[in-house]
């Protein structure tokens, strides 16, 4: 898992350089931020906090708790890929589409490919969300709720980072 | 994940596979042999795949020495094979470009990647570590299953019918994004960038399981300063491929929307003369593309001949019957190759307008790699000096593959020098340097590790008269072809050219052309007859009859012959020396699971 992490900072670390590369060469757009990315990234670190309560009930064996957060920890995650997408809109109809060159397309690139690891996650919360109300199995292996955690807190950092990146960078 | 979840889950499997190995699990053919997840059927499979693709690539080597060697001649069952691509006989330019493009890919990324590592990595891994399989053999799975979808992409990009990706397998930009420019940048560009996209999945699923088996799964007594050399050069390896695969990925993805979606990441307004209109897009940036991908590239030369300098340090002590000189000085240089890898990248860009200063600092730290690799070079060249040497074929191609990493590296040094390289880039010197010091020598490492690990993968022996015939044939031929590529090279003769019809100084080179031609085809047909040995050989082979027929220390020759999944019977192994205790206290060997007697001497 570890490793994986590295290898996906890696990509990121890559398309980021690229973005700094690219913003001396002529004809560099840029865009507003939109308010939504805002919620989007309160949305992110509220499930960071949820994911890791749910761990602990978890361990606690508190599971009325346990399928409450995680169940909280889900909905925010498809609330960010939601806002993610609205903010997305937002700035398309400000007339940066693809066609064009500068910090907009990057962020659809970058931002878009976050999303898709987001969206990673999401299925393995899904799994572990029907693990947690599943009758038929017990599980009280924590191994895979701790991977996933680790995961979740990923890209959350990954989100922060690349945020704090495009407004530090503007 | 914590350490002791790791540890614990571990145990699981470990009991699962001992309890099923006694009970003598059922294996239908398919999990047996297709969808296996016994490491050492896996190394199999991306053995065989990789030499299925060493033979197209080449193959196709030999298709384009046909064009350079005999650039005057027509060979009209070309054009009935290939038919527009060879018009009346010769190889039209498109058809060559391809030609070198694929060449380069297939070589490069899909045999001495994933036929080199993928291979040994699989075999060596566990069994040298003490290990019943790797730590996820579903992964691995997996692994080589991405790595077959990669090749099935790859290979169906060969029947475009605009033909395979074509532009150099540097795929530099802005001719591999713009369809208008070039015929292979249509389909067959994109087929490309999925395939890879593919590969680099491949990699990275087999690059974590190799690490963290060999951070998790040794054996007990197995310290990390107590592992084969050959499981240090992979470690590394793995760590290259983990870091620098992704941003391979980045670029491509870019590449991609650039070529699909209209954004201008490495596209300007650029003119197309085919089309008669310039491009809408600006302020892309062609250069970017070029740091991306040597981000990668330069990793992935060393991702190629890590491996193989760890198969020949160990082939090379066990038959010399000596320790291997300076371990821990080894296993620093590799380190230091290892870190290195990622500063140097910009020495393929001397030429792109780089800044002058940052060009010097790039010089600066790519002849610092000589000096790991000298140091290399000196402990084999110390582990030879009076030993007993046994020259069996894979012993031969160790000592071969040190000749050759000599003599590419010099010529590297040239090449590192951003002065020089205004005169040498993209010349034939290059291209002797990079096939002699990575590519030739890359195949010697394999080859010495098939050789040296047959008995073990297959339970036979290979023949020995073609194994040396083999051998001589292509050694001798390996230094045939490439030094008079040097004085082409030197002269100014620029590669990846169809023909040097119009360009009379260059004339002088025909007869040496000619001859370095034959020599391929020569060298290719010996590559042919190694492969028939390999087949007869795992069928008719004559048998291993004893567990260690080198007489080597290392773990893998504790297991039985023809060793089942889970690879030992009962207990694993206990280690309790380092794997290189040759000709000590007047033994000849010492096998690593033996424990310290009460006189022994210290290493």
């Amino acid at each position: 898992m570890w490793v994986g992490i590295g290898s996906i900072i890696m990509m990121f670390a890559g398309l980021t350089s690229a973005y700094i590369v690219k913003r001396d060469q002529p004809g560099w757009t840029t865009f507003d931020i939109p308010r939504t990315f805002w919620y989007s990234t309160l949305a992110i670190l509220v499930s960071s906090l949820t994911m890791q309560m749910s761990l602990k009930a978890f361990k606690e064996r508190q599971m009325q708790l346990y399928r409450l957060v995680i169940s909280a920890t889900l909905f925010l995650g498809c609330l960010f890929i939601l806002l993610q997408w609205l903010s997305f809109r937002q700035i398309w109809k400000t007339g940066i589409t693809l066609k064009g060159s500068g910090a907009g397309q990057f962020l659809y690139v970058i931002a878009g490919l976050h999303a898709v690891h987001v969206f990673g996650g999401i299925i393995a919360l899904l799994v572990t969300f029907i693990r947690a109300f599943g009758v038929r199995k017990r599980s009280y292996n924590s191994i895979p709720l701790e991977v996933v955690t680790t995961y979740w807190h990923f890209v959350d950092l990954l989100w922060l980072y690349l945020f704090i990146f495009f407004l530090w960078i503007h | 994940m914590s350490n002791e979840a790791v540890l614990q889950q571990h145990g699981a499997v470990i009991t699962t596979h001992g309890e099923a190995h006694v009970h003598h699990h059922k294996e239908t053919f398919i999990t047996k042999y297709i969808f296996s997840q016994d490491h050492k059927m896996i190394c199999k499979q991306f053995l065989i795949t990789g030499m299925i693709w060493a033979i197209l690539g080449g193959l196709m080597s030999v298709l384009f020495r046909l064009q350079l060697g005999y650039p005057d001649s027509t060979f009209p069952f070309l054009e009935d094979v290939f038919g527009k691509w060879a018009k009346g006989g010769k190889i039209q330019p498109e058809f060559y470009y391809a030609l070198v493009t694929m060449h380069g890919t297939v070589l490069v990324f899909f045999v001495l990647t994933g036929g080199l590592s993928g291979t040994f990595a699989n075999f060596l891994i566990p069994l040298q570590c003490g290990a019943r399989d790797m730590a996820s053999p579903f992964l691995n799975m997996l692994s080589y299953w991405f790595f077959f979808m990669a090749s099935i992409v790859i290979f169906s990009s060969l029947f475009q019918e605009t033909g395979p990706a074509s532009g150099g397998w540097t795929v530099y930009p802005p001719l591999s994004a713009l369809g208008d420019a070039n015929e292979g940048s249509k389909a067959g560009m994109d087929f490309w960038i999925i395939g890879m996209a593919l590969f680099v999945v491949s990699s990275l699923l087999g690059g974590l399981n190799y690490i963290t088996t060999i951070l998790n799964m040794r054996t007990k007594g197995m310290s990390m300063t107590r592992l084969p050399l050959t499981i240090w050069a992979l470690f590394f390896t793995a760590i290259l491929g983990v870091l620098s695969f992704p941003v391979l990925l980045s670029g491509l993805i870019l590449l991609l929307f650039d070529r699909h979606f209209g954004t201008s990441f490495y596209l300007s307004d650029i003119f197309i003369a085919s089309t008669g209109r310039a491009l809408s897009n600006e302020g892309g940036s062609a250069i970017l593309f070029q740091h991306l991908f040597w981000f990668l590239g330069h990793p992935e030369v060393y991702i190629i001949i890590l491996p193989a300098m760890g198969l020949v340090s160990e082939v090379m002590a066990v038959n010399s019957r000596k320790p291997i000189f300076g371990y821990m000085a080894m296993v620093g240089s590799l380190f230091a190759i290892a870190v290195l890898a990622f500063l140097v990248w910009a020495h393929h860009m001397f030429v792109t307008g780089l800044n002058p200063l940052l060009g010097s600092v790039f010089v600066l730290l790519t002849l610092l790699i000589a000096v790991p690799s000298a140091i290399k070079v000196f402990n084999w060249l110390t582990t030879l000096w009076r030993g007993n040497i046994r020259f069996t074929p894979g012993m031969l191609f160790a000592i071969a593959f040190v000749s050759l990493f000599i003599s590419g590296g010099l010529t590297g040094i040239f090449l590192g020098n951003s002065t020089l390289d205004i005169h040498l880039h993209d010349t034939y010197f290059v291209v002797a340097h990079f096939h002699i010091v990575m590519g030739v020598s890359a195949f010697f490492g394999m080859f010495c590790g098939v050789y040296h690990w047959f008995p073990k993968m297959f339970g036979r022996y290979l023949n020995n008269t073609m194994s040396y015939i083999h051998f001589w044939v292509t050694f001798m031929g390996a230094y045939l072809i490439f030094w008079p590529m040097h004085y082409e090279g030197l002269a100014g003769m620029p590669r990846r050219y169809v023909e040097y019809e119009n360009w009379l100084s260059f004339h002088q080179f025909g007869d040496l052309n000619r001859f370095i031609s034959t020599v391929a085809m020569v060298v290719f047909s010996v590559q042919l007859m190694f492969v028939f040995n390999f087949f007869y050989s795992i069928f008719k082979g004559r048998k291993v009859t004893t567990m260690n027929p080198w007489g080597a220390n290392t773990l893998e020759w504790t297991a039985p012959i023809r060793p089942g999944h889970g690879n030992w019977i009962g207990e694993i192994p206990e280690v309790h020396r380092w794997a290189y205790d040759y000709g000590k206290d007047g033994r000849e060997f010492i096998p690593q699971t033996e424990p310290i007697g009460p006189n022994e001497s210290v290493h």
